[in-house]
């Protein structure tokens, strides 16, 4: 079949995300299988709760393996990539209002309840469109893809670079936070948007919906993930790491830099929007808070924790690092701080490739003792 | 004649009663008066207890005429009714009435006498005629106060309430006064009256004089005149509408002071976190994102200082000072060595680090001194304000930090220009290897120039804890605008740093107004965001081979 064999060359010489893939075909069947067929008083039965937490960790992964297509293989740290996820999160958040319809405690039919609050009469403009499914798809995507356009414009026109590229798109995921704050906005200002009914007429707190969105965040992950792995196997994605090594050089030789960065990154928004857009129905709430310079950090040591430049170490760090998040805040709210701060200095220390660094190099150890003997 | 005006007084009781809570502010200032008249008022007072209404109307006016300081704080509290004696040795006392029962204390000298029961005490009586007495010599002793501040927030308080039978008190005071700003005051009152008189010489004269002032009495007078059905003589109104028209530019101008005087000192806060930065990563080129964490850890030095001296207030920003800068600058110089060395020449391994970091020192902070805001106290002569006229008042605080971060900016200047180690901060910046060829410590310089970037931040922190709350959040609050204002200034540049700081402040609360302050900082955001495509080195680009780094 010549499509397995495009998907097979794909993932030629990539050991790691044919593992990582089969894992999470066999964890997604596994765990769809446990919540819907075994009874619950079954010790093998995995709640939906636990379900909805994957469902989570896969958005999270796929945000990562967006910064890690624009950080480990064009060397842009962007500290603003969680604007971007929250972007695509408020554009599928006030798709899932307009559904909420006349539900809401005011039972309004066109307003969502917070702007019935403010005493306002009529929709904003902006708002118009995303009671379709397909206007709010593809927004989802065009809005964190316009800002990275605009903004990747003008920064990488005017060569800001490095650590001044970090230091901005910091302020831009700042200024963002504190312009979603404010109530005139019309996102639902301070508590953003919540209390979502149901997603294309599915109820979203029915299991069956829940273990829907997981599998389609598993399905959207691994598509993500080819899409990204061709991308980097291509002629463009050798360009970009070019451009990470020596951008002076690419530029002499003739390449448009600008253009290769500006691609990748708005290529990156667009991934990161998208994790978005399938976090908010399985969390239930998108918020302003998500735009926090903070959160855009810690996403940069998930894949900093995995391993930057392989794709497949940004979704293992993803997972581990959300993982010790979620038994940390649980069970020692206290330690999560130190540990997570532990982890940046560790990381940047002593594991410069990530774990998967750490993998590589003792393999790589292992077959040179072995080669003498 | 005496008689009609003492009456007339009593009419304006609440007028006067003002005129006596303020009175009180200067009641026991003297408390310590030379001994002979205190032994004299202390026999007159006795008198007050058996004594009839008359004899009471010449103990006050005797009182009056004394000269006495403290007859103010005395006649306040007889008008006010708080002043008794007690029963068991005829002592005159001031009451205070509390849950159960009677504070009392000394009326010469306000010391505390200790609790009674009601009982105890019985209440000097006064009629009508000596209220009225009481007021008519209040106001004349407040006028003619010798502090100019008392006799001002008089005069304020008497046009407040302005009438016919007040104005002479005005009038008689305004023949003897020599400071201006009471001057100025005591024309508004005289003026506010002869606007109503039936004289037009007089009343154009008046609204003359109203155009000149700031107070806002006199506006609402004016305002009275040009309202529709206020005044039917056009040549009056016309004079009003000028003289308001006049009053109005110059709040403007007074107006646009003030705005400038927010923004510089918001700019100065930013200068204070800003400049620290401007070394470390100006200077070295590190990114440091724990530099807000370093600013917090200075704020919790105050909070710590002033736990350790609680008696005096006063000093401990004085201690705080050199603590903070000791404080954060160490932890600097350990951040430098235990983490910040390893990483030179890979910024952003650096900046993820110093995160780590930032988060270590946030949790450290609410592990030890829990996530609650801790109060910092503001010491006396850093609050209240400095009342240039009615329409501009600075406030203390911020005029000492707009001074405090000039300083800090001089004094850091001098270091690098003059001093040897400045010398070698700046030989280690340009070119690292021809510096390490001419002897100089490297890494000592490198531990030395962060923990001096370090210590400022921690200096900055000590001045935060003025202005805002002091919790493990204050640094985050700073981190963002700090690197603004350096990357606008011009990385490497502290004149750029001072210049973007101020300027970043100033533009800051313009916007404010017509945006609301989010807004405002908003737009600065994006302003800055635009700024650096136009001009990716900041205000200030470093020049020459300092700047290919």
């Amino acid at each position: 079949m010549p499509s397995k064999g495009l998907l097979l060359r794909i993932l030629e010489h990539d050991t790691g995300g044919k593992i990582f893939l089969s894992l999470l075909a066999v964890v997604a069947v596994l765990v769809s299988v446990l919540n819907l067929a075994v009874p619950e008083g079954s010790p093998l039965h995995v709640s939906t709760y636990t379900v909805t937490l994957l469902g989570k960790y896969l958005c999270y992964a796929l945000l990562a393996v967006a910064l890690d297509l624009v950080w480990g293989y064009c060397g842009i740290l962007s500290l603003g990539h969680a604007a971007f996820f929250a972007l695509g999160g408020y554009c599928m958040g006030m798709y899932l209002m307009r559904q909420v319809g006349d539900r809401g405690v005011y039972g309004n039919p066109d307003l969502p309840d917070f702007m019935v609050f403010l005493n306002w009469t009529e929709l904003p403009w902006y708002w118009f469109g995303f009671d379709q499914f397909w206007f709010t798809m593809l927004m989802v995507m065009l809005v964190p893809g316009v800002l990275a356009l605009v903004f990747g414009w003008l920064a990488f026109r005017s060569r800001v670079t490095g650590v001044y590229l970090s230091i901005i798109t910091q302020a831009l995921t700042f200024a963002l936070m504190l312009a979603f704050f404010r109530n005139e906005m019309g996102f639902g200002g301070n508590n953003g948007l919540t209390d979502f009914k149901e997603l294309l007429g599915f109820n979203l707190q029915n299991d069956v919906t829940r273990v829907g969105l997981f599998l389609i965040s598993a399905l959207t992950l691994a598509v993500a993930y080819f899409v990204a792995r061709y991308v980097v196997n291509s002629k463009l994605g050798r360009v970009v790491v070019a451009v990470r090594d020596a951008e002076d050089r690419a530029r002499f030789i003739g390449y448009k830099v600008e253009s290769f960065k500006l691609w990748i990154f708005v290529f990156s928004a667009m991934l990161a929007g998208l994790a978005g857009a399938l976090y908010v129905p399985q969390v239930g709430i998108i918020n302003p808070s998500e735009f926090s310079p903070l959160n855009s950090i810690e996403l940069v040591v998930w894949v900093a924790v995995g391993g930057c430049g392989t794709l497949y170490g940004a979704v293992l760090g993803a997972l581990l690092v959300n993982f010790a998040k979620t038994y940390f805040t649980g069970a020692l709210p206290e330690v999560w701080l130190f540990a997570l701060g532990t982890l940046f200095v560790v990381v940047t220390l002593f594991l410069p490739h990530g774990l998967v660094g750490l993998l590589k190099r003792r393999r790589k150890k292992a077959t040179l003792n072995e080669a003498p003997t | 004649m005496r008689r009609d005006f003492i009456l007339s007084l009593w009419r304006g009781r609440l007028r006067v009663f003002a005129l006596a809570a303020l009175s009180a502010l200067l009641g026991w200032s003297s408390a310590w008066a030379e001994q002979s008249t205190a032994i004299d008022l202390a026999a007159e007072l006795q008198q007050f207890k058996d004594g009839s209404f008359d004899d009471k109307a010449r103990i006050v006016a005797s009182l009056e005429s004394s000269g006495d300081e403290r007859a103010i704080a005395i006649l306040k509290s007889l008008l006010a009714g708080v002043l008794y004696y007690r029963k068991h040795d005829e002592r005159v006392v001031i009451v205070k009435e509390t849950d159960d029962g009677y504070q009392l204390s000394d009326v010469l000298n306000g010391e505390s006498l200790g609790d009674v029961e009601r009982r105890d005490v019985k209440k000097i009586p006064i009629n009508n005629a000596l209220r009225g007495q009481l007021r008519g010599a209040l106001a004349r002793l407040s006028l003619s106060h010798k502090n100019p501040a008392v006799r001002l927030a008089a005069v304020k308080e008497i046009i407040k309430d302005i009438d016919a039978e007040t104005v002479p008190l005005l009038r008689q005071a305004l023949t003897k006064e020599a400071d201006d700003k009471v001057l100025e005051a005591l024309r508004t009152g005289v003026a506010m009256m002869d606007v109503g008189s039936d004289d037009k010489a007089v009343r154009l004269a008046a609204i003359k004089n109203l155009g000149e002032t700031l107070l806002p009495e006199a506006r609402q007078h004016l305002q009275a005149l040009v309202e529709p059905d206020g005044e039917a003589d056009a040549a009056i109104r016309l004079a009003a509408t000028q003289a308001l028209a006049q009053i109005e530019s110059r709040r403007q101008v007074y107006g646009f002071l003030e705005t400038v005087f927010f923004g510089l000192s918001l700019g100065s806060v930013l200068l204070l976190a800003a400049i620290g930065l401007a070394i470390t990563f100006g200077v070295m080129g590190v990114i440091n994102m724990a530099h807000g964490e370093l600013m917090m850890l200075g704020a919790y030095t105050t909070y710590v200082v002033q736990l350790l001296m609680p008696g005096h207030i006063e000093y401990s920003l004085l201690v705080a000072v050199p603590a903070a800068f000791l404080v954060a600058g160490l932890v600097g110089i350990a951040i430098e060595r235990g983490v910040i060395r390893f990483l030179y020449g890979r910024p952003l391994e650096t900046l993820l680090a110093t995160f780590g970091i930032s988060l270590l020192l946030q949790q450290a902070v609410r592990s030890v001194f829990s996530p609650l805001n801790r109060s910092v106290e503001t010491p006396a002569w850093m609050s209240g304000s400095l009342e240039i006229n009615s329409a501009l008042a600075l406030t203390y605080n911020r005029l000492y930090i707009i001074l405090f971060s000039l300083l800090v900016f001089a004094a850091l200047l001098l270091i690098l220009k003059k001093t040897s180690l400045g010398l070698q901060v700046r030989a280690v910046a340009q070119n690292r290897d021809m510096a390490k060829a001419m002897g100089i410590r490297t890494q000592w310089v490198d531990a030395l120039t962060f923990g001096l970037g370090s210590g400022i931040a921690g200096v900055a922190g000590v001045a935060l804890s003025q202005l805002t709350n002091v919790g493990p959040n204050l640094g985050q609050a700073y981190i963002i605008d700090s690197f603004m204002v350096v990357v606008f200034g011009g990385v490497g540049n502290l004149w750029g740093t001072l210049v973007g700081a101020l300027s970043l402040g100033v533009v800051n609360k313009f916007l404010e107004p017509w945006s609301g302050a989010v807004l405002a900082k908003i737009l600065v955001l994006i302003f800055i965001i635009l700024f650096i495509q136009k001009r990716p080195r900041g205000l200030f680009p470093q020049k020459g081979r300092a700047a290919e780094g």
